[in-house]
């Protein structure tokens, strides 16, 4: 295995633990516009997709790249403004200190 | 430099995580992490420029902005009624992208790459792509294009069994060969997969399922980043597959069932007791449920999958306003698995501009609950069902409940008599404390609140 890809998986390792840390203990309200805003992150295939319509060679490679990008560009805006969308409507009782 | 600024794309992404699961600051974090997304894209194109590779500038940005237009309009336009499936479909779109990403991957470097880059490729394709569809299964059935009930393959879920092997062995085919075809087969049979597995899921387990594979789309974003060697797709996809995992978890537990049980039971095809509608029940009219709450110190609102269905969300926050303005306190009691997505209940709720700290858990509502005048059950069945605490042969015995039973009086508003998603009886509808208006959820709150309205 060469270094960059045993580098990746410390990498992997590490984040898994964070996100794993992080998520604990969250109250159910937020459950909905976390999940929304976790599946917005989990768009940045983004940049693999970007990279592969770029460097697209051949009309098979051109059509997987153009709708891999088309994809991933749906679950990044669409997921981060519905988040948006969700959490704006998240208050609590005016002038109530929680 | 590359390498920094992406590692400053993943610092965002853990601060906006981390964000998101407080009330005060999850809308920041949520704009941190998009933030961190953009400037993951800005270094991919910057990078490719400086590189000064022959790219298909063309193809990249009609890319972006076919799938920003379409992202834009579904997140602005969809109702929050509707909010399950849009975030089903986003994670399926997810999910495709990574398995397009492996896809590429595969045409461009034809045979001969390493052992380890033909795993990552198998596993993020065949991940992706059973994400893709089980995803739009989901949507499907949550959107009501497929029937909600659970559709077992034939041969059951055995079935399942037999593709999940023969797509490993297609995968094991890709790796030991390097032919192109064996990928194209193994990513055939995921999408097979995806749809095969999904469809024998009862919609009252959708939150567990949605959760599951948004769980999944981050392992294959995580997977595509190891193809094409690059760390913010190893770190925002292993952050995003721990968090969808924790959350299945949780939601598992509070139905006190193993994920396995949930994913491959068929649960909710046990049949329906006979005597179910034949029992007398106390039924109640908008004149009796008015005249209980409008008397009561303390009502509970206990709002189920029925609320989403009548889009009662306003209705139910209009009637909670006109008894608060008589001076008596009101709070609702939410579920943890109420509803088709983790957390379904209290998005609607804030719809509706109920302040999130009246919206009361398990553990929150339970003591609240005994000492509670009247409790307003809105379309929820199952997670109020006492069979859970008492009867050991009850399919769904265990599963923590909302304690409905503790308070004095109890309206239970539904549309027909019919059981819940685990199609047995609920003992609690017989009970002397218990009212049934039998309704449209939205109909009932607007009658019993003209009724309070004339008391």
């Amino acid at each position: 295995m060469s270094d960059a890809f045993i580098a990746g998986i410390v990498v992997f390792v590490l984040a898994a633990f964070v996100g794993f840390e992080i998520i604990r203990r969250v109250p159910p309200t937020l459950h909905t516009p976390l999940m929304s805003g976790a599946n917005a992150i989990s768009g940045i295939t983004i940049v693999g997709a970007i990279i592969a319509a770029a460097l697209a060679d051949g009309w098979l490679a051109v059509v997987i790249g153009f709708l891999a990008v088309v994809f991933a560009t749906v679950n990044v805006i669409g997921g981060f403004l519905v988040t948006d969308r969700m959490l704006e409507m998240f208050k609590r009782v005016p002038g109530k200190p929680k | 430099m590359t390498e920094l600024a992406y590692l400053a794309a993943g610092v965002l992404f853990i601060v906006g995580l981390k964000g998101l699961t407080s009330p005060t600051t999850a809308r920041r974090g949520n704009r941190l992490a998009a933030l961190g997304m953009l400037l993951a894209v800005i270094v991919v194109v910057v990078d490719l420029i400086v590189d000064d590779v022959a790219a298909a500038w063309a193809v990249v940005i009609a890319g972006l902005i076919v799938g920003g237009a379409i992202g834009f309009i579904l997140a602005t336009r969809v109702q929050m009624t509707d909010m399950p499936q849009l975030v089903a479909a986003f994670n399926g779109f997810g999910g495709g992208a990574s398995a397009l990403v492996a896809s590429a991957a595969i045409v461009a470097a034809g045979s001969g790459v390493a052992t380890e880059t033909a795993v990552v490729t198998v596993l993020s394709l065949v991940i992706g792509a059973v994400t893709l569809s089980g995803s739009f299964v989901a949507f499907g059935k949550l959107q009501g294009i497929i029937a909600g009930r659970p559709i077992s393959p034939p041969g059951g879920t055995a079935t399942n069994g037999v593709i999940a092997a023969l797509t490993v062995i297609a995968g094991i085919a890709a790796v030991a060969t390097g032919e192109d075809v064996w990928y194209w087969v193994a990513g055939g049979l995921a999408l097979v997969l995806g749809v095969s597995a999904v469809m024998p899921i009862g919609g009252a387990d959708m939150p567990v399922v949605i959760s599951l594979l948004n769980s999944l789309s981050g392992v294959a974003a995580a997977m595509a980043g190891f193809v094409i060697g690059n760390q913010a797709l190893i770190v925002g996809g292993a952050l995003v597959g721990a968090a969808g995992f924790i959350l299945t978890v949780e939601m598992s537990v509070a139905m006190n069932r193993s994920l396995a049980n949930i994913l491959f039971s068929g649960f909710g095809g046990a049949p329906v007791s006979d005597d179910i509608g034949t029992k007398p029940v106390k039924r109640a009219t908008a004149d009796d449920a008015a005249i209980a709450l409008a008397y009561a110190d303390k009502v509970a609102v206990v709002p189920g999958y029925g609320l989403a269905v009548a889009q009662a969300q306003h209705a139910v926050k209009d009637l909670a306003s006109a008894l608060e303005e008589r001076g008596i306190d009101v709070y609702y009691a939410i579920h943890p698995v109420a509803g088709r997505m983790p957390g379904h209940m209290n998005v609607l709720l804030a719809e509706a501009d109920v302040p999130y700290d009246q919206l009361y858990d398990l553990d929150q509502a339970n003591p609240q609950l005994t000492q509670t005048d009247v409790v307003l059950v809105l379309g929820a069945n199952d997670v109020i069902n006492p069979s859970a605490k008492d009867d050991p042969d009850s399919p769904i015995y265990g599963m923590p409940i909302l304690d409905v039973d503790e308070a004095t009086t109890t309206i239970v508003v539904k549309r027909s008599l019919s059981p819940g998603f685990a199609g047995i009886d609920n003992p609690l509808f017989y009970e002397d404390g218990t009212l049934m208006y039998f309704a449209d959820a939205k109909q009932a709150l607007e009658e019993t609140l003209s009724a309070v309205e004339r008391l």
